[in-house]
């Protein structure tokens, strides 16, 4: 385990959150579909470049946090805010482009699409390209092509995947088209990236290369990774910060080693006999 | 695995567009302009340009954006009134024939794109298929307004009523453009064709490029996953709104070119039947294949056409290889047509993304 960014590993630990400088920060957050709550006084705060896992048992609302942080469901109580600004009555692609990107618990890929036009659509707000030459093929069509292509080939190149560009997404094995998401996601130029999931379906060796592919993502591009995931290993590897939600509450929040020994945890896991 | 073959697709899918089309062009025209065509055959030729770009235009809607169009005929139909009266306006102002066409045919895209334009803003924001709905209800309003509305010029300028041509109250030199229930009269036939030929390649132009582009591609997104559109940053509505005004734009231009083949024409032409046939043309010719399009379209226009010797069996007969020829193409586009009315009745059942989002 290599903690290569020392700034702001523990910021999910409340006590340290007023030091640090976060990416994200939720304050008192919550939503309740009819009577369920599904998430409650949720207060986190993910740092610069930290790799934070939101881990908890089936249905502990673990979706329904990134739902909220993205903006696809608008919040009974509380507040986000992305690089210290909020989010508040901002469409789901406003959101994205104040520098947040996901993936989802069930892939959502543009399936018809090939790999390459996957990642351009992600790169979508870079390029430099406007309606006229989308239309007449002028006006520096071509060099903002070029430069799309440049970018999405070395963005795929980055995760092994160039060899791939020109299938079809949707005829990707399971495995790269999880990893095609991660891809497409930072196509967008993030500051935070959301994984649900990713490591779910995977066998471990795949399992080992998506954990050093999350590192090498902090690690080159800068950015937070905030990760939902079962696999308790990959959790307890990777994670620098770590909060457990049970019915959408948080029970506990600390390092992977606090975390372990937490007797609230290990109830919430092992009262529901899994893991 | 398969090889999806991009590189070079919108190459080939160029070359082939253009292809037939230039093609049928250097076959037909020196027919046609040798008389070595039947009347009925050459008088076809541009109604059936006019339906190629429909069925393209239409193309962008239903198969790349994704939305179902019922109501294509009426974005037509405001492009010829609005083209007809464009021209008749301008028969002294500007006496070639040609740019008098020319600017008939881009003021009647402008006013389908507005019409686009107002019909989509409110409707395009909603997730659904409301545009189905929608866009039939336009094709019959339309239809109904242009039956009761009058339109005559003088030297005054344009007039309009809603009751007869005596209500326009036009001087002497005046003269009526529309006349209600028998819609546009007087046309001067400046369709030729060579018009018809260079429109489809205009359209070309525009739906290939979009297509394979920025734009294009966002707009595919959507239509392939709205939700992931969203979240990498798609503005969801502009570019549905995009797609949809440049499919109407190209449909009033068609249709300003077709009323300029007539000497007249009335606003029942462009009824629902025409919506569908154009959308049969779409289905059969594959959504998002814009080379099937402009096959099925010409074939399809035809063949009742070919047909007229059979008098009264030729409708059955015409339906009865409308049903083969869907059989016969099930491979592809009828599953692509069932998975659209499933996934359609789903997304209605559900109604939202519940809670696996
Ligand atoms: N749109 C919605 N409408 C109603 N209830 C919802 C909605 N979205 C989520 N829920 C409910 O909120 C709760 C939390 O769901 P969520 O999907 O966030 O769980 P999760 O922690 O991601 O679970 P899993 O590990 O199974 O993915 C569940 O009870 C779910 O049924
Ligand atoms: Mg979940």
């Amino acid at each position: 385990m290599t903690k290569m960014v020392p700034l702001p590993s523990k910021a999910i630990i409340p006590e340290r959150d007023a030091q640090k400088d976060p990416i994200l920060e939720t304050h008192r957050l919550g939503i309740d579909f009819g009577g369920l709550t599904a998430v409650d006084e949720l207060t986190l705060a993910i740092g610069r470049t930290e790799i934070g896992g939101l881990i908890g048992p089936n249905g502990a609302g673990k979706t329904t946090v990134f739902n909220l942080i993205t903006n696809v469901y608008k919040p009974t109580r509380g507040d986000i805010m992305i690089d210290g600004k909020p989010t508040g009555g901002k469409s789901v692609s406003q959101v994205s482009r104040m520098g947040i990107a996901r993936t989802f618990q069930n892939i959502r890929l543009f399936s018809d699409m090939t790999v390459i036009d996957n990642v351009k659509v992600g790169l979508h707000y870079s390029i430099n390209q406007s309606l006229l030459s989308s239309v007449t093929h002028l006006f520096g069509y071509k060099k903002s092509e070029r430069d799309a292509d440049e970018r999405a080939l070395e963005l795929l190149s980055f995760f092994n995947m160039k060899h791939l560009a020109r299938f079809k997404a949707g005829s990707l094995p399971y495995g790269e088209q999880r990893r095609l998401e991660i891809i497409r996601a930072l196509a967008t130029n993030p500051k935070i990236i959301l994984l649900d999931e990713p490591a779910a379906g995977m066998n471990p060796s795949e399992t080992a290369e998506l954990m050093e592919n999350i590192r090498r993502i902090r690690d080159k591009y800068q950015i937070a990774v905030l990760l939902i995931e079962h696999d308790m290993n990959l959790v307890m590897n990777i994670c620098e910060g770590i909060c457990v939600l049970d019915h959408g509450k948080v029970i506990a929040k600390g390092t992977p080693d606090e975390i372990k020994s937490d007797p609230k945890v290990i109830e919430a896991y092992l009262g529901k006999k899994e893991d | 695995m398969k090889k999806y073959k991009d590189l070079s697709s919108f190459a080939k899918t160029n070359i082939k567009c253009y292809g037939i089309v230039i093609l049928a062009f250097l076959v037909m025209y020196p027919l046609q302009s040798s008389g070595m065509i039947s009347h009925s055959i050459s008088g076809q030729l541009v109604p059936i340009c006019t339906y190629v770009v429909m069925a393209i235009s239409l193309n962008l809607t239903v198969g790349f954006l994704g939305e179902l169009s019922l109501g294509h005929a009426g974005f037509m139909s405001v492009g010829a009134f609005s083209g007809v009266i464009t021209a008749i306006s301008l028969s002294a102002a500007v006496p070639s024939p040609t740019i008098r066409l020319i600017i008939s045919i881009v003021v009647g895209g402008l006013f389908a794109g507005i019409a686009g334009l107002i019909i989509g803003i409110p409707v395009l924001r909603l997730k659904g298929d409301y545009l189905a709905i929608v866009t039939l209800a336009f094709g019959e309003i339309i239809k109904n307004i242009i039956n009761c509305l009058y339109v005559g010029i003088d030297e005054k300028g344009l007039h309009f009523s809603m009751q007869s041509d005596a209500a326009l109250g036009l001087s002497e030199m005046g003269r009526v453009i529309m006349k209600g229930p028998q819609g546009a009269v007087g046309i001067t036939k400046t369709a030729t064709f060579l018009s018809g030929i260079i429109l489809i390649l205009f359209a070309l132009f525009v739906v290939l490029n979009l297509v394979n582009s920025k734009t294009g591609r966002a707009v595919t997104a959507i239509r392939d996953n709205r939700i992931a559109a969203e979240s990498v940053g798609i503005g969801i509505t502009r570019y549905k709104l995009t797609a949809f005004i440049i499919s109407a734009m190209l449909a009033g231009m068609a249709g300003a070119l077709y009323a300029q083949n007539l000497s007249a024409v009335a606003a029942t032409k462009f009824d629902f039947n025409t919506s569908i046939l154009i959308l049969v043309f779409v289905v059969l010719g594959g959504m998002g294949n814009i080379f099937g399009s402009i096959i099925a379209a010409t074939l399809l226009y035809m063949l009742p056409e070919l047909l007229r010797g059979l008098a009264d069996y030729r409708m059955l007969i015409y339906a009865i290889i409308l049903i083969i020829v869907m059989v016969a193409t099930n491979s592809t586009q009828s599953k692509q047509i069932i998975a659209k009315i499933k996934s359609s009745l789903r997304t209605r059942k559900s109604n939202g993304e519940g809670a696996d989002l």
